[in-house]
């Protein structure tokens, strides 16, 4: 076994870091996309639209039940074949909109469950001070559904993070390309992709952090 | 003026709520009393459409609601007319003792916030609770939650407030501050309809006793005529057992 490489390593962490900005920015792009989306379908899925629940229940089965990367290809690689305005799309959104309906289709079923975790008596409140569904939705029980979902939630945001790394298959230089491009000039495969890894690891160690203290602000309300 | 007209609810075959007529006076202070699952609670969860009547008509002032044709902005303008205390507060989880006051008069009333917060400062003081303005509920015992329960139903200056059992989940040392601010909401001839099984309150603060049972109206009256010489065998027999 040869001894690790460490200048290597140590020079490579800059230039890694350089792309952190782009794989939290898709990260951060296609969170709010797939919260948004999640937000509404599972609204969708307890009120339950006729028809628009079937539609959606179809999106979340075939979102949850194929693997990203292939949605990815089939979206980047596939659709533009077929959708010809599709053709000029560039991998970092085509990356962005993959991640946000994979990730909205989860979203959606751990949102609908904490609406449905919401008290029941805390509707018929809403109801009896003469609220509409929609305020009762948006103003008492989303807000407490938010808290119950937050740790997920979390969790889903850190496996999008990862995630990004996938966009590299669509030929997106982001952490994981940058690295894979740095390890094919050096061969050093190991010392590189240890480094990516730790870097990736870092990341998400600060999030957890982050997730702590979101916690303990929406938890607030419990407090006694 | 509220007037009822053969309301009823059923739960497969089980009947309720089995045509029930009642018309209350504004101003009037109304307890019904009687035997668990007599449709006492369902009577006011029906009077505000939490649980929607199969049949009947409810009116209040000039505001008819009819089961059959019942559309949603009937069953708003309705519950804007009326307010509801729970027997378990059911204060607002996510808001703090005086936004639960303030949320109504802000997004149902449209009163400007500045406003809103007046009022519910007044109400604070008013139920002795001031000092809680921004404590969640979670932070409060029974007998405070029940009086901001009290306080948010009170700030809607609705035509008619119901009272679903309001101290029956209240630990015995909270019950008499909430029996409390019920006399003092009484005091001011708010028309009220009360569920209670606290037969000393009924007899004091009560225009009228309503007996239910098997859900109909068995007897009603004065509050010393029912107490004092009821005159169906059921309610005597009630009457017998909680005392």
């Amino acid at each position: 076994m040869r001894a690790l490489d460490l200048d290597y390593m140590l020079g490579l962490v800059p230039v890694i870091l350089g792309y952190v900005p782009l794989t939290i920015g898709m990260a951060l792009a296609a969170m709010v996309g797939a919260l948004m989306l999640a937000s509404l379908m599972a609204v969708e899925r307890v009120v339950r639209v006729p028809v628009l629940d079937q539609f959606v229940q179809l999106f979340i089965s075939f979102f949850r039940g194929t693997p990203l990367l292939v949605q990815l290809f089939l979206f980047y690689y596939g659709l533009p074949q077929v959708l010809p305005v599709l053709a000029g799309i560039d991998g970092v959104t085509a990356a962005i909109i993959g991640l946000t309906l994979h990730f909205s289709a989860y979203m959606a079923e751990s949102i609908r469950a904490a609406i449905l975790g919401v008290d029941r008596s805390q509707w018929e409140a809403a109801q009896a001070v003469g609220m509409t569904q929609t305020q009762s939705m948006r103003r008492i029980i989303l807000p407490q559904a938010a808290r119950i979902a937050a740790p997920t939630l979390v969790n889903y945001f850190i496996d999008m993070i990862k995630s990004t790394s996938l966009a590299f298959t669509l030929g997106v230089t982001e952490m994981m390309g940058a690295t894979q491009k740095e390890a094919a000039g050096s061969f050093l495969y190991f010392e590189a992709f240890l480094v990516v890894a730790v870097l990736y690891w870092a990341i998400v160690e600060m999030l957890s952090f982050l997730q702590k203290r979101l916690e303990l602000r929406l938890n607030k309300a419990l407090v006694r | 003026m509220i007037s009822i007209h053969g309301l009823t609810k059923r739960y497969g075959t089980n009947t309720v709520l089995d045509a029930i007529d009642l018309d209350i006076a504004a101003g009037e202070r109304v307890a019904i009393i009687g035997p668990s699952g007599t449709g006492k609670s369902t009577l006011l969860r029906c009077l505000n459409y939490l649980d929607r009547p199969d049949s009947g008509v409810i009116r209040i002032g000039n505001l008819t609601v009819d089961a059959a044709t019942a559309r949603p902005a009937d069953i708003l303008a309705l519950r804007r007319r009326t307010a509801f205390v729970f027997q378990n507060y059911s204060l607002f989880a996510n808001k703090t003792a005086r936004e639960n006051i303030t949320e109504a008069l802000i997004t149902v009333q449209r009163k400007p916030r500045a406003e809103a917060e007046a009022r519910a400062d007044a109400i604070l003081r008013e139920i002795g609770l001031a000092d809680k303005a921004g404590a969640y509920p979670a932070a409060l015992s029974g007998g405070q939650q029940q009086r901001i329960g009290i306080g948010r139903a009170m700030a809607l200056d609705a035509s008619l407030m119901l009272f679903d059992e309001p101290t029956s989940a209240l630990d015995p040392e909270w019950v008499g501050e909430v029996l409390d601010l019920m006399r003092r909401v009484a005091e001011r001839r708010q028309t009220m309809l009360i569920v209670t099984h606290e037969m000393q309150f009924a007899r004091e603060i009560a225009d009228r006793v309503i007996f239910m049972d098997g859900g109909r109206i068995v007897e009603q009256g004065p509050p010393t005529q029912i107490f004092d010489s009821p005159q169906d065998k059921r309610t005597e027999s009630f009457l017998r057992r909680v005392r």
